[in-house]
Order: C-alpha cells, then sequence, then structure tokens
C-alpha cells in the first residue's frame, strides 16, 4: 500500500510497497484512511528531535478512516464505520484509563512509562505505524474510535482528533475564571485553538505571542484575540508585564513545545546539539510573564530530557504548572457539540489539501512554514476518488 | 480507594486536615485512587510478543498491545537493546538511542540501494515545494550545495598533488 515512510531527518517519502496492515491483538481494528494531518508533533520527529525515531517508520497521529475489518474482540465498531481516531492509543481498562488519563495508558507503549501510545509517534511512544497511509492498524478499537456524527465535514472530524483537544485542554488546564487575562504562546494550530477556546471558560482577554507575522494575522482573525510578535520586542517578558498593568497574565499557555526561536542559548542545547529536552524559550517566558500565583499550562512538546526552565521563579511566584498529553477520549462528546453548535471551527485552520504521495513537499512547507501554511491535511488517493 | 483509619491510630492526627477539595488534577483527572492499589488491575489481553521488542526496565513486562513497525536492526538495533539497559532517567538510555538514530540512516540508504533504488534525496526533502513556494531560498541551496561540492571535489583533487611533486623531485 501506499504510505509515508520515515528515511532520516528532513528526508521522508511517500512508497507503494509498505505491507498491509494486519490484526495482531483480539480487539485491534483496520482502518481504510480518509484524512490524515501533519501536526507540529511531526516536525519534531521529522527534525530527529525525538528520540528511537527508526528509519522505515509511517508517521501520522491525526486521522479519519472507514472501518476495514475488526478482531474478534471488538464489539462495537462496525465495518463500514467511518472515525474519528484519538490519537493516544488507549486500552480502557487501567487504572489511568479509568480516570480518564486516556493520554497515559500504561497497556499501550512498552517503551516508555512517561508517555502513553501514539500512533506513528517513534519507538519511544510505541512503535506504532501511524496514518500517513492507506491504512493502518488501531488497536483498543472499542475505546478510541468514535463515529463521525452525521453532518459533521470531515475536515472538521480530523483536527477532532488532536488539535482541537490539544487546544481546549490547554485552556482547560489554565484555570481560567472568569475575567482572566490569558497569554498563548505559539500561533500554530494549538495556539489557535488554545485562544479559541480560552474564551469558552470566560477569559477577560487572550493575547497570543508569536513571531510568523502571516500566523499573527490569521489568529487575530480566527480567535478574535490580540496578536504580537516577539521578533518586535526587546524582551517579551517586560512587553506582556507591561501590557497587563505590570502584574503580569492570570494563565501563560505554552503552545510551542521544543522548538522554540528567541534565545540563542536555548537553541544551540536545544535544538542544534540536542544535549536537552529542547529550546524552552517559550516556557521560560510563560513562567517569567505570568503573575504570582498564577498557572502555566503546558501542551508543547519536549524531549525526555532535562531544558532549561527557571524553576526558583516557579517556587517564589507560588505557580502552579500543569501539563499533560491531551486526553481526546475524555473530551471528544464535549468538543463534537462545540462543533455541532458552531462554537469552533476546526476546519477553519486548514490551509492545505495535498494528496498523500505528495508527502515529501508536504512536511517541507509546513517546517520551513512556506505558502502560510497553518494546517496542512495529506488525503490518500482513494479518499479523493 | 478508601484505606481504613484504624490503621494509622498510632500517628496523632492522621487525616485530620484531609481536604478533598484540594485536588489540582480536577477535572483532567478522576480521581478513583485506584492506582493506590499498584499494578493489580485485570490487563487486557497480551498481543503475541513474536517480534523483538525493547521494553523500558521501569516496568516488569511488555505492555499489552505493542507496535510492530521497524524492529530493533543491524548496528543501529544493537545499540537500542544495550540503551535499554538503562531506564527512562538516564542519559545512558536516551543518548545511545539519538546515535542509533543516526546510524539508522546510514542503514537506511544501504538497505535502499541493496534493493536497487537510489534514494533521491533532493526530492525526499521537499526541494520540488521550494520551487513554487520558495524561490529563494532554493536558490541559496543551490549555490551553498555547488560551492561545497566544488570545494569538496577540488581539496579531494589536491591531495594527489603533494604526491606528484613528490615524484617529479
Ligand atoms: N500535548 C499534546 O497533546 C499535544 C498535541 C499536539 C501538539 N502538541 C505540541 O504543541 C506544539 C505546537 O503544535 P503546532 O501543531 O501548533 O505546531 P507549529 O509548529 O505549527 O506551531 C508552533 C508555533 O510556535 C511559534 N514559536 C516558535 N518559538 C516561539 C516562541 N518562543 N514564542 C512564541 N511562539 C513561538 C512558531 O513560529 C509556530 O508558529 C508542538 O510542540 C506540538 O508537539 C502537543
Ligand atoms: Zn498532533
Ligand atoms: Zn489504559
Amino acid at each position: 500500500m501506499l504510505a509515508m515512510n520515515f528515511r532520516g531527518p528532513f528526508r521522508v517519502r511517500a512508497d507503494r510497497d509498505k505491507p498491509y496492515p494486519e490484526i495482531k491483538h483480539p480487539d485491534d481494528a483496520i482502518i481504510r484512511v480518509t484524512r490524515s494531518c501533519i501536526c507540529g508533533s511531526d516536525l519534531h520527529l521529522y527534525h530527529g528531535l525525538v528520540p528511537d525515531t527508526r528509519v522505515g517508520m509511517t508517521f501520522g497521529h491525526e486521522f479519519t478512516g472507514i472501518v476495514e475489518e475488526t478482531g474478534p474482540g471488538v464489539q462495537k465498531l462496525k465495518v463500514g464505520d467511518h472515525v474519528i481516531v484519538p490519537f493516544n492509543i488507549a486500552c480502557g481498562t487501567c487504572a489511568f484509563c479509568n480516570q480518564q488519563l486516556y493520554g497515559n495508558c500504561h497497556e499501550s507503549n512498552p517503551s516508555a512509562t512517561a508517555v502513553g501510545g501514539i500512533f506513528g509517534y517513534s519507538h519511544t511512544a510505541g512503535g506504532y505505524d501511524g496514518g500517513q497511509a492507506e491504512y493502518v492498524r488501531v488497536p483498543y478499537a472499542d475505546v478510541g474510535p468514535v463515529v463521525i456524527p452525521e453532518g459533521m465535514d470531515l475536515d472538521d472530524a480530523v483536527l477532532l482528533t488532536d488539535v482541537t483537544p490539544t487546544g481546549y485542554q490547554a485552556a482547560e488546564m489554565g484555570g481560567i475564571q472568569q475575567g482572566d487575562t490569558v497569554v498563548v504562546f505559539g500561533a500554530g494550530p494549538i495556539g489557535c485553538m488554545a485562544a479559541k477556546c480560552a474564551w469558552l471558560f470566560g477569559a477577560g482577554r487572550v493575547i497570543v505571542i508569536d513571531h510568523l507575522e502571516y500566523r499573527l494575522e490569521f489568529v487575530r482573525e480566527y480567535a478574535q484575540c490580540e496578536a504580537y510578535n516577539f521578533k518586535s520586542m526587546d524582551d517579551p517578558v517586560v512587553f506582556l508585564k507591561k501590557a497587563t498593568d505590570w502584574l503580569g497574565a492570570d494563565v501563560c499557555i505554552d503552545a510551542v513545545g521544543c522548538e522554540a526561536e528567541g534565545s540563542k542559548l536555548q537553541t544551540l542545547v536545544g535544538r542544534k546539539l540536542p544535549l536537552t529536552g529542547g529550546s524552552a524559550t517559550a516556557l521560560h517566558w510563560a513562567i517569567n510573564s505570568v503573575k504570582k500565583g498564577g498557572i502555566v499550562s503546558i501542551v508543547g512538546v519536549y524531549g525526555p530530557l532535562d531544558s532549561l526552565v527557571p524553576i526558583g521563579n516557579v517556587v517564589n511566584k507560588g505557580l502552579t504548572i500543569r501539563a499533560n498529553q491531551a486526553s481526546v477520549k475524555r473530551l471528544l462528546p464535549k468538543l463534537i457539540d462545540h462543533v455541532m453548535a458552531g462554537r469552533l471551527n476546526p476546519k477553519g485552520l486548514v490551509t492545505h489539501r495535498i494528496p498523500l504521495e505528495e508527502v515529501s513537499d508536504a512536511y517541507h512547507i509546513f517546517s520551513k512554514k512556506l505558502d502560510g501554511c497553518i494546517k496542512p491535511i495529506l488525503i490518500p488517493p482513494a479518499a479523493r476518488a | 480507594m478508601k484505606t481504613s483509619p484504624e490503621k494509622y491510630t498510632h500517628i496523632k492526627g492522621w487525616g485530620i486536615d484531609a481536604d478533598p477539595e484540594n485536588d489540582p488534577t480536577y477535572p483532567i483527572k478522576k480521581r478513583t485512587d485506584e492506582e493506590q492499589a499498584g499494578y493489580s488491575w485485570e490487563r487486557p489481553a497480551q498481543q503475541p510478543i513474536d517480534i523483538e521488542v525493547l521494553h523500558s526496565n521501569e516496568r516488569p513486562n511488555v505492555s499489552a498491545t505493542f507496535g510492530t513497525s521497524t524492529p530493533p536492526a543491524g548496528l543501529s538495533g544493537a545499540i537500542r537493546r544495550f540503551a535499554f539497559k538503562y531506564s527512562e532517567s538516564s542519559y545512558g538510555h536516551w543518548v545511545p538511542l539519538v546515535l542509533a538514530d543516526r546510524i539508522d540512516v546510514v542503514q537506511g540508504i544501504m538497505a535502499d540501494l541493496l534493493k536497487g533504488t537510489v534514494p533521491n534525496i533532493f526530492a525526499e526533502m521537499g526541494w520540488k515545494a521550494d520551487l513554487k513556494h520558495n524561490k529563494k531560498g532554493l536558490i541559496t541551496k543551490v549555490i551553498v550545495t555547488a560551492v561545497v561540492t566544488t570545494a569538496v571535489i577540488a581539496w579531494l583533487s589536491r591531495k594527489n598533488e603533494p604526491k606528484k611533486s613528490l615524484l617529479r623531485g
């Protein structure tokens, strides 16, 4: 079958000779992919920053598809169902799944206890081939997948696998109270969605920080918020203090992660010579520009090694830090409702629809932020007919 | 899970300030305290372990399901096996894995060649997209590549010169 094939940092291609996936466990299903996104998280893999990313793997953790085959243990999911597949692989029975921590399942990833299984996300997240392919194996098929509601646009559906729940949870973990000032670092798909969701919790003011002018322009419109370019500031922390009556924001959200720009030191040790868990510039700014007693919510992804963060300020300012991989299954019912009611418009983030065959170009465009790219979707040949 | 207070009667004031509202995990975690019982849940059926699976030494077993993409192979595989002797808390785990990833790239190129395909590295890097959306970037890359290639060729051919001059005496 046709599938994305990782060949090394900055090198991916679409090959036609990948074997079809097989049922490996009674609770598996095989799904024929209809839409598959590239995510900012995939860029961390593409740039070679996630340890144990093996050559030959197929990436892709954001996909929708039609059930083609089910294992003998699958009861709810039926062949022919068109489903949203959460990016986290969750067993639904371990102590963590039972507490709705579906992003922290203990029975889906042998390689690391710190992270649950994720489709197409290196061996550190379980070694599963992902959905940037014509077909994909989906474990625990009765747990994660949800049938796409009638009338829902497929582009909205595929953005419910990760972007929408992650942006929403970023705001939720901020513990936003009515009237709070919320600063979101990063105007990628996740930051845009987090800014939009902050209003649902009653934020009084939402400010987004990035350095890509086209994204700042986009988010101002998309999330009806303020947006500023950190490249035009002497010091983003002082800028934000000034903008918030010299006390800082009530809530800061890191929607950037390990490839943050803006500090030479962080870039050197976190990205060029990956000696740390990544460049933590946005997190550093978040901690330093939040109010005393405030909350920092982190959804940006970092590697497993230590990162440079001003932990002393966390202590002295009495901050609360909350972070996680989004628990997609927990949030889906509520978010499907928000989308159907028009309160959230995930498909508005999609700027590129690219044939799966052109996956090399798609990664390059998204990585280099070319052509005004916010969110690219890959479409397999059969889904284009 | 509720513990029985009788167990702690010897500790003065045990539990007197417990406050269920003091829970910063709300609403992310639906607290059941089930994890206090340890690794005791009824596990899903085990996926047959019919390929080599490296598992973290911070767990006693292979998780009930796992991915079957790209099992460890060759030199990079040997390094990965070594890395898994160390815990996720150790540089001894992550640094060798990063090294293995780099070696894997060379193994990947060799595997392509053995299959009779020469990988088109420029196409894999998506340079075609530059042609459409980033002409300036592409021109810079082409010039840099040309300069580097010329420099390398010049340097390689220079290496022969001392010999020649030696011969000439
Ligand atoms: N926790 C989760 O469940 C989860 C899920 C999906 C994505 N993520 C992570 O969220 C992050 C964002 O994802 P995305 O798809 O939006 O990626 P993206 O690459 O499209 O966006 C990142 C944005 O951050 C901007 N940026 C860089 N340095 C910055 C800085 N110092 N301050 C402010 N902005 C800065 C970039 O210009 C870019 O616009 C990634 O780290 C991704 O891995 C986490
Ligand atoms: Zn994603
Ligand atoms: Zn689980």
